[in-house]
């Protein structure tokens, strides 16, 4: 390295400093979630069903807002997590840790396999692609009932976590935590990710792809190494949501699945790591109102969401929660590279 | 053996006009428009409420099924789809998703959850034996209706000035645009005519897939993106054969190896993808 790169590495290394440190409405955010779930004890089933959502919107948010790929069969991983570890479970392997790692590490897994199918091709492409894979997945589980249980999925009963604390239907709060201090531990690392000098050349490669490559930074393996991860997360919140509600079924690798989680991640606003945790509460929420009062028809309200935000500009509306934390908080809100 | 042929051929032809549309939607623009299923579910209601209710014969009803979806198609192309051409992917995929969100509630409000059925009439029901080969009537009519369809949009695209436009307009719009050649007006027929070929897809194929209910688009969407993926998106042609591949392929391999059901197209489509992104029957390459 020549003496006059030293200055701009360490403007480069000062300003990831910079943005790898805790600010306060993080704290706050933080917080108020533990503070909620202790507040509304017989919420916690919903509140449980949020944090698992937004740990599935933050997994695709590697992908879609720091990478800038898109996909629209991320679907396959959460169900590989969750029948991973629910087929553990029936095995006698009940400790939720193990299969918490387990549902991770499968979907990991087939997501490193399925990565390099991601390098070729348009953006059409890579839809197609991911698409397909879900939907061989789903189509595998169905016709493998000797494992899956089919059409019927798959019930079992799940060990306490650190053979203390009971999870599902009798421990919901428990559950909750749980799902809590995974979510957190994840987006701590998260965070740390997208405050690297790895995270740095995802958004180069978001960017500009061209240009990053004229730079030295090469797209293939960085795309492979972040859908990896962005796999792991996916699988982790199928195994968080398998043993919290202790049961499977084929529903999980539906097309449905992968098209909502995106629309969580367009409500919060992609890219910065939160919207995918916000968008997540918001969805939750407003279908728990909506269907309440029209069951049957709660999607043609989430399409017409879709449908404004789009027409309206997501770009604006999901520049707003920043612009405001910005008001609140100049130093707070996150920055491009200075 | 042959029976599987035809019954896999008829398929194909279903999903070719079912799909033709979106090719062409997709090779001009490059607009992805994941709400073409939606206008095959209108064609296939229009048709079997007209004939459920209004007792309107089964062949009269198709002209309708063709020119609702297309009236709509119209509609909604001038005032929201036009507004996106330029978008990136991802907007366009979110907004097409939301059509197809609205519409099949509203499916479901208007006309109920219950499948609707189209009843044939007894002259295009049965079987005929043609030197040995047994074949359904209904799948001969499909392949005869859906091979003039194909054949007249090929005559179309190939001997006509318009024709000639369009696949200049496909081939690169910038250019086309710069000759005189009103793109956006080309992109706005090809839009509705499409649309209207969706819906007498769904008309024709409501009998095949078992009725038409409120979960068409969805369950379809695959379908089209995997004919549009294999037969790449420059040409009839080529989405005519990725058709006719993909609907023998399925119906052989639901009828030889029903344990593996719908994953051979998936693998199919996966395996074109990875071999060539363009399409197995693009002469160019991809964009």
């Amino acid at each position: 390295m020549s003496a006059s790169d030293a200055p701009a590495t360490a403007r480069l290394t000062a300003h990831l400093h910079r943005r790898a440190r805790w600010r306060w409405p993080e704290i706050v955010f933080w917080l108020a979630i533990l503070a909620l779930i202790f507040a509304l004890p017989s919420r916690a089933g919903i509140i449980n069903e949020a944090l698992i959502a937004g740990l599935f919107a933050l997994s695709l948010d590697l992908i879609l807002g720091l990478t800038g790929i898109l996909s629209l069969g991320h679907a396959a991983f959460l169900g590989l997590g969750a029948y991973s570890a629910a087929i553990l479970a029936t095995r006698g392997f009940a400790d939720p840790m193990l299969g918490l790692a387990f549902g991770a590490g499968i979907a990991a897994l087939v997501g490193l396999v399925t990565a390099p199918l991601l390098l070729r091709g348009g953006d059409l492409t890579r839809l197609m692609v991911t698409l397909g894979v879900s939907l061989m997945l789903g189509e595998l589980a169905n016709r493998n009932g000797w494992l899956t249980g089919g059409a019927d999925g798959l019930n079992f009963s799940i060990a306490p976590v650190l053979a203390l604390f009971p999870i599902g239907f009798t421990g919901q709060r428990n559950a909750a935590l749980y799902s809590f201090a995974v979510l957190f531990i994840l987006v701590v690392i998260a965070r740390r990710l997208a405050c690297s000098p790895f995270g740095l050349a995802l958004a180069a490669i978001r960017e500009n792809r061209l240009r990053a490559g004229a730079l030295g930074v090469g797209a293939s393996r960085r795309i492979v190494a972040i859908y990896t991860v962005a796999a792991a997360y996916a699988g982790a919140a199928g195994a968080l949501l398998a043993q919290t509600t202790q049961i499977v079924s084929l529903d999980l690798f539906d097309f449905h699945r992968s098209a909502d989680v995106m629309l969580m991640l367009i409500i919060g606003g992609a890219g910065y790591l939160y919207g995918g945790l916000i968008g997540a509460a918001a969805f939750i929420v407003l279908r728990d109102v909506v269907s309440a009062a029209t069951p049957e028809y709660w999607e043609f309200w989430i399409g017409l969401a879709l449908v404004i935000l789009v027409l309206a500009g997501r770009e604006r509306i999901a520049a707003a929660p920043r612009r405001l934390i910005a008001l609140i908080a100049p130093r707070a809100a996150p920055r491009g590279v200075a | 053996m042959l029976t599987i042929l035809l019954d896999g051929v008829a398929y194909g032809m279903l999903l070719f006009v079912l799909a033709s549309g979106l090719s062409v939607t997709l090779g001009l623009m490059n607009f992805i428009n994941l709400a073409h299923g939606a206008f095959a579910m209108i064609g296939g209601y229009v048709t079997a409420l007209l004939m459920n209710r209004a007792g309107v014969p089964f062949l009269a009803t198709l002209p309708a099924a063709f020119l609702i979806p297309a009236i709509l198609g119209v509609a909604l192309e001038r005032t929201l789809y036009r507004r996106l051409y330029g978008a990136s992917p991802l907007d366009q995929v979110l907004f097409t998703i939301g059509l197809v969100l609205m519409a099949m509630p509203i499916a479901a409000y208007l006309i109920g959850d219950e499948p609707q059925q189209v009843h044939l009439p007894a002259w295009l029901s049965g079987r005929i034996e043609i030197h040995g080969v047994g074949i359904g009537v209904y799948r001969l009519f499909i392949i005869v209706v859906c091979g003039a369809i194909a054949a007249a949009l090929q005559v179309f695209l190939i001997k006509t000035r318009f024709g000639a436009q369009l696949r200049a307009a496909v081939d690169d719009a910038r250019v086309a645009q710069g000759l005189g050649i009103n793109v956006d007006r080309i992109f706005a027929i090809a839009f509705v005519v499409g649309s209207g070929l969706a819906g007498l897809g769904g008309a024709l194929a409501a009998d095949v897939v078992g009725g038409i209910d409120p979960s068409f688009p969805v369950k379809f969407l695959v379908t089209f993106l995997i004919v549009v993926t294999i037969g790449g998106s420059n040409g009839i042609m080529g989405a005519l054969f990725g058709s006719l591949l993909l609907g023998v392929l399925d119906v052989a391999g639901k009828y030889y190896a029903p344990s593996i059901g719908a994953f051979i197209i998936y693998a199919v489509m996966v395996a074109t993808l990875i071999v060539r992104p363009q399409g197995l029957f693009a002469a160019g390459d991809g964009r």
